[in-house]
């Protein structure tokens, strides 16, 4: 598989929000408006595409030689939630205004479900290390376009005058489950037609 | 055996994250002023936004920075300012006055002639968008409740004729509501004020008579005859200037034609 049918697959065909339905929490939580989306979707994207590659490690070199793969699950939140502390605490000291845009987020990325399952899928899916990266890294855009376009919509209807047993939080998964219906109409036909696959 | 290297990997593992996170804290700690860690915790923590600033830590890192004056906090009052004081090492504050909010129009919709049905989104600054709003007073209270709905003390209540009023002892007088009013009828008066003039409306008592049964018409028997009322003229409208003597505002309320200066 080409590194742009992966980039193509995880950002639109297997989106971690609208087809996997992994991370909704931060996605529902930060998508209140535009500036912050992007800012959580520039933390998520970082830090997939670090954890990916750690993780990828820690498995291949640790647990496989160990027999212990079946531990993944534990040494992954492990490694996943120091490091994020990790960058947490080197963003805050080398760079103030990094830190303003996206520490506040960094903490809700710790736990986040779509860290983790980026995590395990590149391990099921045998990809290598680079294409592990890659796939990260891809994941996190993904996760970026899915939080912009919840946030456009989810601003338009702030404005908007929605019936009062749906204000807020109800409406926006209305919307997500519109959205995650359109992003049905990826499918893995476009890596086929684009002779990717 | 298997069950030894999982404890031992993942044990092992924690052991080095964690100490590898310890080193860390150490070496990319940054020193916070002790004053504001401090200001931050005797903040009220209501964020209101009344000092100007995003919120309670904001304003305690401004007031630390030597940014911003000591006293801006309204929720807090004179006894946070002066513990603030404290803490700063600073003696002079300038201490605010307790403000709340006051509602200037009782023009309810009985009293108060409509120019339009309108049917639109239910928000004062929305409605406020076509022609001012769709009521014959183009600077009274539209009554769509916007004050009400921001006040983050639930201070502002409808009476029973659908006037909006402030609860004088839940206002802290942030001022959220003064700006979010589009006809800017809210104001910030005294705590110990006991008399306000309820009306916004400059225009002359000709054009106010039209459209409002309650509005001043700018008589000026406040002004003229209770000189000792603190009323001043604002083009047609009467208007209590507070830091005038305003001994006299209660027999002024007795003799205004249109019983526009209400008891608070």
């Amino acid at each position: 598989m080409t590194y742009i049918a992966l980039i193509i697959t995880y950002v639109f065909i297997q989106n971690y929000i609208l087809v996997n339905f992994l991370g909704l929490c931060s996605f529902i939580g930060v998508s209140r408006d535009s500036e912050s989306a992007l800012g959580m979707g520039a933390s998520v994207t970082f830090v997939t595409g670090v954890t990916s590659v750690v993780c990828y490690i820690i498995y291949h070199y640790l647990l496989v030689p160990l027999h212990i793969e079946y531990l993944q699950t534990v040494a992954f939140i492990l490694v996943i939630a120091s490091l994020v502390q990790a960058l947490e605490m080197f963003i805050r000291k080398t760079s103030p205004s990094l830190y303003k845009a996206l520490g506040i987020y960094l903490p809700l990325i710790t736990t986040n479900c779509l860290v983790l399952g980026i995590a395990i899928i590149n391990i099921t899916e045998n990809h290598s290390l680079f294409e592990t990266f890659v796939a990260g890294v891809s994941a996190g855009l993904g996760f970026t376009l899915a939080i912009i376009l919840m946030s456009a919509i989810r601003e338009k209807l702030a404005i908007t005058d929605v019936p009062r047993h749906f204000k807020g939080v109800p409406i926006a998964f209305i919307s997500a489950a519109l959205m995650a219906l359109s992003f049905m109409g990826f499918d893995k036909g476009i890596l086929a037609n684009l002779h990717l696959a | 055996m298997g069950i030894l290297y999982a404890v031992l990997t993942i044990g092992i593992l924690a052991f080095i994250l964690g100490a590898a996170l310890e080193f860390a804290s150490k070496k990319f700690a940054i020193k916070k002023d002790e004053r504001l860690s401090e200001l931050e915790k005797i903040m009220p923590g209501v964020n209101c936004g009344g000092c100007g600033y995003a919120g309670c830590s904001a304003y305690a890192a401004a007031v630390a920075s030597g940014e911003a004056k000591i006293g801006k906090c309204a929720p807090g009052g004179k006894a946070l300012a002066l513990s603030m004081a404290t803490i700063m090492g600073v003696d002079e504050i300038s201490e605010p006055e307790k403000q709340v909010a006051f509602v200037a129009c009782r023009g309810d919709v009985n009293h108060t002639q409509l120019d339009a049905k309108y049917d639109g989104i239910l928000d004062c600054r929305a409605a406020s968008l076509l022609f001012n709003g769709n009521k014959g007073c183009k600077a009274g209270c539209l009554h769509f409740g916007s004050c009400a709905a921001e006040c983050p003390h639930h201070a502002i209540y409808t009476d029973a004729e659908g006037n909006y009023i402030v609860d004088k002892n839940k206002c802290v007088g942030c001022g959220v509501c003064v700006t979010v009013c589009p006809h800017k009828i809210i104001r910030l008066i005294p705590y110990d004020a006991e008399y306000a003039v309820a009306c916004n409306n400059t225009e002359s008592g000709l054009k106010v008579r039209k459209v409002c049964e309650k509005g001043c018409i700018g008589c000026k028997i406040c002004v003229n005859k209770h000189p000792d009322s603190g009323c001043e003229m604002k083009e047609d409208l009467s208007v209590v200037n507070y830091s005038k003597d305003t001994s006299g505002l209660e027999k002024a309320a007795l003799s205004c034609p249109r019983k526009i200066i209400v008891k608070l």
